[in-house]
C-alpha cells in the first residue's frame, strides 16, 4: 500500500475508493465461482484491459504481479499432479486475476483515499467509534511500518558491528526500546501539531 | 512580533532540576538559544507551546498563559523537531502537510490548495504522493517545515533542526528559517547560524548565563566552553 500508488487521471484513478473496493470484492468472489478455463481467460483479458485504461506502466504492474508467478511455477505442477491440469489451471487463473485486481486497486488509489474511505464507512457508527481517530490510527500504522523497519535494520547493523549476530535478545531489546522512544517522540509531535485540539 | 514571557520558570525531571527560575521576555524576530547537551535549552523551548508544563512559574505567549491555553497557543506556535522522522506522522508527503490543516475545520478545497502551495514553496510538489519515508534527510526536514508553515503560525520554534543534516541541507534549512516573516526561535549547536540573529541566549545548567546580541552572547558561550 505504502508507495505503490501510481499517479494518474484515468477513470479508474478517479473512481471513488469505496466503489473500487466493492467491485474488487465482487470480482474476486465471481472469479472464485467460475468453473471454465475459457471464462477465466476472458476475465484475464478484461483485467489486462483495465490496466490499459488505468495507463499503469508495465514495470509497475509486473512488480506487483510478478512475485505470484514464482509461486504458481511451484504450485501449478503440484496441483496438476494431485488434481489434474484443469483444476491447476483454474487455481492459477483465479489467483492471478485476484492478485492483478488487488494490484490495480493499490496502484490507482492513494493512501489518503483509502483512509478517508474507511472513515466514511465508520461514520454511521460515530456513537461508538471515533472515525477520525480510527483513520489516524490506520495512517500512523502505515507510517510506522517503514520507521520500525529502519530501526530493525539499524540495530542489525549495530549488532553485526559488535559481533553479536546470534543473539536474539541483542536484536529484540534495542528494537523495542528504540520503537518506544520513537512512539514517544511521535506522540509529542502529534500534540505539537494540534492533535489534542 | 508576539511577546513570549517566562516568569520565574523552574522545571525538574524527577530529581534533576532542568530549569531554574528563568525570567525572560522575548520580543525579537530571530532568537537563538545555545548551550551544552543537557543544559535545559530543549526543555525551555518545549515550554513555549505547552509540550512541557513548568513546575513553578508561568510561560505566556501573546498574553496567554500556555498551561491554561495550550490549544490556542499551539495554533500560534509551530514546532520543528530535530528528527523529522518523528515529526512526520502521515504515510505520504501531501497527506502529512494536509494533516495540520484537517484539524482546523477548513474545506477540502482550501486544504488541497494550501497543501499544494506549501509543497511548491518547499520544492516537494513532485513528491506529493510519494511515501514520506523515502525522502532524503534534507527533504524530510523540508517536509516538516512545510507541514508547520502551512498552518501560518505567528511563531516558529525549531529544536536543533539542522543537527542531522549535511552541510548543504543545513544551509538550506537555515536560509529558509532566516527568510521567514514569523518570529523564529532556534535551538542550535551550529553557532555560525546565529550571526544574523537579533538575540542569543546562552543556557548553562538550567540558568540563563548570557543574553545579548550574537557577538557578545556567543563570545560568552565560547569562554564558557574553553
Amino acid at each position: 500500500m505504502i508507495g505503490l500508488y501510481h499517479p494518474g487521471d484515468s477513470l479508474i484513478h478517479r473512481a471513488p475508493m469505496l466503489l473500487k473496493l466493492v467491485l474488487l470484492s465482487l470480482a474476486v468472489l465471481i472469479v472464485g465461482l467460475l468453473g471454465e478455463l475459457w471464462q477465466l481467460g476472458a476475465c484475464l483479458i478484461g483485467v489486462a484491459g483495465l490496466f490499459l485504461v488505468a495507463r499503469v506502466p508495465l514495470g509497475a504492474a509486473w512488480k506487483q504481479i510478478g512475485p505470484i508467478l514464482w509461486i504458481l511455477v511451484i504450485a501449478v505442477p503440484l496441483q496438476a499432479l494431485f488434481a489434474g491440469w484443469t483444476t491447476a489451471g483454474l487455481m492459477a487463473g483465479r489467483l492471478l486475476i485476484a492478485v492483478a485486481l488487488a494490484a490495480l486497486f493499490t496502484l490507482t488509489t492513494t493512501v489518503t483515499a483509502v483512509l478517508e474511505g474507511f472513515q466514511k464507512l465508520l461514520r454511521p457508527f460515530g456513537r461508538w467509534v471515533d472515525s477520525d481517530r480510527v483513520g489516524l490510527l490506520l495512517a500512523l500504522t502505515l507510517r510506522c511500518i517503514p520507521l520500525v523497519a529502519e530501526i530493525v535494520s539499524e540495530v542489525i547493523e549495530a549488532r553485526r558491528a559488535r559481533g553479536t549476530q546470534g543473539s536474539l535478545l541483542a536484536l529484540a531489546v534495542p528494537v523495542v526500546v528504540r520503537s518506544l522512544y520513537a512512539a514517544d517522540a511521535i506522540g509529542e509531535a502529534l500534540a505539537a501539531r494540534g492533535l489534542d485540539d | 512580533m508576539s511577546t513570549i514571557d517566562f516568569d520565574g520558570v523552574s522545571h525538574a525531571f524527577g530529581e534533576r532540576m532542568v530549569l531554574r527560575d528563568i525570567r525572560l521576555t522575548l520580543t525579537e524576530q530571530r532568537i537563538g538559544i545555545v548551550g551544552a547537551n543537557g543544559s535545559g535549552k530543549s526543555t525551555l523551548v518545549r515550554l513555549i507551546n505547552g509540550l512541557i508544563k513548568p513546575d513553578t512559574g508561568t510561560v505566556s505567549v501573546g498574553g496567554l498563559d500556555v498551561a491554561r491555553n495550550a490549544k490556542a497557543v499551539r495554533r500560534q506556535v509551530g514546532f520543528i523537531f530535530t528528527n523529522p522522522d518523528n515529526q512526520i506522522v502521515m504515510p505520504t508527503v501531501a497527506e502529512d502537510v494536509a494533516f495540520t490543516l484537517r484539524r482546523r475545520g477548513l474545506t477540502p478545497l482550501e486544504i488541497t490548495t494550501r497543501t499544494q502551495a506549501a509543497l511548491l514553496r518547499f520544492g516537494l510538489d513532485q513528491h506529493a504522493d510519494h511515501p514520506a519515508h523515502r525522502l532524503s534527510g534534507g527533504q524530510k526536514q523540508l517536509l516538516a517545515l512545510a507541514a508547520v508553515l502551512v498552518a501560518e503560525p505567528d511563531i516558529v520554534v525549531a529544536d536543533e533542526p539542522t543537527t542531522l543534516l549535511d552541510a548543504r541541507n543545513a544551509r538550506r534549512i537555515t536560509e529558509l528559517l532566516l527568510g521567514l516573516s514569523q518570529q523564529v526561535i532556534v535551538v542550535t549547536h551550529q553557532l555560525e547560524l546565529l550571526a544574523a540573529f537579533d538575540r542569543v541566549i546562552v543556557i548553562e545548567d538550567g540558568r540563563v548565563v548570557a543574553d545579548d546580541a550574537p557577538d557578545f552572547a556567543l563570545g560568552a558561550y565560547r569562554e564558557l566552553l574553553a
